[in-house]
């Protein structure tokens, strides 16, 4: 496998009424080609905001740190993202090399535009395809997600689309421009579960047929169970954890991370009673000093949790967690 | 929790009118057609499927807050009894009373007007149960922290308060005028993992601290397994299975019940790909397909799926599946 890219200090401030407020601290990670990583965490944890950030797709009000460093390694050569900066220069990480799917379909699609031409035109914006090759690769790729009668369906609305249909069409044309790295920001949240079972399964496949990189965003541990390689966790815009998808299900390190997976109802044993998280994650105007989740965390070990940000500390290999109970030096004093 | 029910659905049907032509039938759609459920007193009675199901119109119809077409509920709680159709006026104002709703959408549901202390002595004021400020400030406190919310809480604006905080103000509001028998409406599919433990327990303990009976609704079968001692499946408006929780979830019998349960992403990461997949999607209840209603997804359909339809039938203690070939499917597992 060959890197696809670097995700160095991403750190991302929004100016606001209130005040600066942080929504992503000093993210690094990287993801190789083929390679589908689970980016998992709560509402206001910072998930969709550090994805977003790969394209540079973020409000006027947005300021990256000075030590953000993203690279993204083309077969051109390496692309630095954030000297990025017109939009003819951003094409390539928006819609280009990098494809987006939204959460909500029916908000993602113009309603007064045809499906298929929404699939043509940025097939016009990032190939070199005339008008009517565009068309002939639209309908193709929207009988390869599975639409039945692609032809029709090429002509019609996104309201004349079910749910699930419209998220497969949302998914060809994603990947009609042949993207490098897929961004798929909560893709099944809004599904029926059967019908998130289908997507899942389209989504495997593609990924071994065409061979890209995923960063699959959801607050569902199940679904990346079932769809990632490796996974990282987020809490209030740091990252606590981060490991193949086995070692961070089977044997979590970060409190944070046993907490999520006590708390998740699962048909294994119904009678477990369900164990909650307690408090409220704090609001990001007050983030707490020291480990972000000091406020919630069962397992401080002392005021070291509240002064002091905990650093990555190997748990296994390929298996990380940013808490002090994993400090080599806790264990032995 | 006793065998007497509190409330029943006896062949219930929820019609609504589709625009008419100038000849013909008057068209309808039928979001709930036909469907019997006893929902016993001090219950926790689980109501599930897709979107499109019928499951929050069975529901509203509990509440009479959705047209009774055909048949009717009928509602004793030793007090009085109902029989929801034919209520008058000053009936339907207590019943309303008696009968309370929790909706899905924490941040939609309360007034961003309104203190926490107003929107909770809202219902006390409207149905005139107190006759004084201080009777009804008192009530309010005594609910309040019933849901764990402190004096200084209801000083305060909906806006200053966190999802799980949110809803547990909705369920404050909803127990205020003392029910007997709540209708939860989705109502932890808006929050996150950690906080939906926390709400989920507040429910189970306040229902048995107060005798209540629950009719839970939700598309998440791991939660109302959890939580439920009963539960219905839904589809297109019809029952298709229901049976105590255990039951339901060790020895489901109904094809759709089966496919539901294993299109639920496993949280083993090693458990890929081996559920039964459902094909296609829930069809229009416009246009709903003859016999069995399922039968257009169904992997064991047969001629006669397709011309009869199924009625429940007595598969066990309690449970109840409308399937032709249930018998041979459960013998050939």
């Amino acid at each position: 496998m060959s890197r696809l890219i670097d995700v160095e200090n991403l750190t991302l401030q929004f100016d606001t009424d209130e005040g600066r407020i942080t929504a992503v601290d000093d993210v690094s990670f990287s993801l190789e080609a083929g390679e589908v990583m689970g980016l998992v965490g709560e509402s206001g944890s910072g998930k969709s905001v550090t994805a977003k950030s790969l394209m540079k797709l973020n409000p006027r009000n947005a300021v990256y740190g000075p030590d953000t460093k993203i690279t993204l390694h083309l077969d051109d050569g390496p692309v630095d993202v954030m000297s990025l900066q017109n939009n003819a220069e951003m094409k390539i990480v928006r819609g280009g090399a990098i494809s987006l799917i939204f959460q909500e379909p029916m908000a993602s699609f113009a309603p007064a535009i045809s499906i298929g031409d929404q699939m043509v035109e940025q097939l016009m914006i990032h190939t070199s395809f005339s008008k009517a090759q565009a068309k002939e690769l639209s309908i193709e790729m929207l009988d390869r997600v599975g639409i039945s009668d692609p032809s029709t369906r090429f002509g019609q609305y996104a309201f004349e689309l079910s749910g699930g249909m419209r998220q497969r069409a949302m998914i060809a044309m994603a990947l009609s421009t042949k993207p490098k790295l897929l961004i798929a920001d909560e893709p099944t949240t809004a599904l029926d579960v059967t019908i998130q079972a289908q997507v899942i399964d389209l989504m495997k496949d593609l990924v071994s047929e065409f061979g890209m990189g995923i960063i699959f965003i959801t607050h569902d541990l199940g679904v990346i169970a079932q769809t990632a390689d490796k996974v990282a966790v987020m809490y209030l815009g740091r990252l606590v954890e981060q490991g193949t998808v086995r070692d961070v299900i089977r044997r979590p390190a970060h409190p944070y991370t046993r907490g999520l997976i006590a708390a998740l109802p699962t048909l294994d044993d119904i009678d477990a009673p369900l164990t909650p998280i307690p408090g409220d994650i704090p609001s990001p105007l007050e983030r707490p000093p020291g480990c972000v989740y000091n406020t919630r965390c069962q397992e401080v070990i002392g005021p070291r949790c509240s002064s002091e940000i905990p650093a990555f500390y190997p748990v296994d290999t390929d298996h990380a967690a940013a808490c002090h109970l994993h400090d080599p030096q806790e264990s032995t004093s | 929790m006793s065998d007497t029910p509190l409330i029943t659905a006896q062949n219930l049907s929820v019609h609504y009118p589709l625009r008419a032509g100038l000849i013909g039938p008057k068209p309808y759609v039928a979001a709930v057609e036909n469907v019997t459920i006893e929902v016993a007193a001090g219950s926790f009675f689980g109501l599930v499927g897709e979107s499109g199901s019928g499951k929050t119109t069975l529901g509203r119809a509990m509440l009479r807050a959705a047209p009774i077409t055909k048949g009717d509920v009928l509602f004793d709680d030793g007090e009085v009894s109902y029989a929801l159709k034919s209520l008058g006026k000053a009936e339907l104002k207590d019943y309303r009373k008696r009968a309370q709703l929790i909706f899905q959408d924490p941040y939609a549901a309360l007034s961003p007007r309104m203190t926490v202390r107003d929107i909770i002595a809202e219902p006390l004021e409207v149905m005139g149960l107190t006759k004084s400020r201080a009777e009804t400030d008192e009530r309010v406190r005594e609910i309040a922290d019933k849901c764990r919310l402190n004096v200084e809480h209801l000083r305060r604006f909906p806006h200053a308060f966190s999802g799980g905080q949110r809803q547990r103000i909705s369920i404050a509001r909803a127990l205020v005028s003392g029910p007997k028998f709540i209708v939860a409406d989705e109502s932890v599919a808006a929050l996150d993992v950690s906080i939906q433990a926390d709400v989920l327990n507040l429910l189970k303990a306040i229902q048995e601290d107060m005798g209540l009976t629950f009719l839970f609704i939700s598309h998440d079968l791991s939660v109302v397994a959890h939580v439920c001692d009963h539960v219905a499946v839904m589809y297109l408006g019809r029952l298709v299975e229901t049976a105590p929780t255990r039951t339901l979830f060790s020895t489901p019998r109904h094809p759709y019940t089966k496919a539901l349960l294993s299109a639920i992403p496993s949280l083993d990461p090693d458990d890929r790909g081996k559920a039964q997949k459902l094909v296609g999607e829930i069809p229009s209840p416009t246009n709903p397909p003859p016999g069995c209603k399922f039968q257009t997804r169904c992997p064991a359909a047969i001629d006669k799926c397709r011309k009869i339809e199924p009625v429940l039938e007595s598969a066990g203690p309690e449970h109840h599946v409308a399937c032709h070939r249930w018998k041979e499917l459960s013998i050939a597992e």
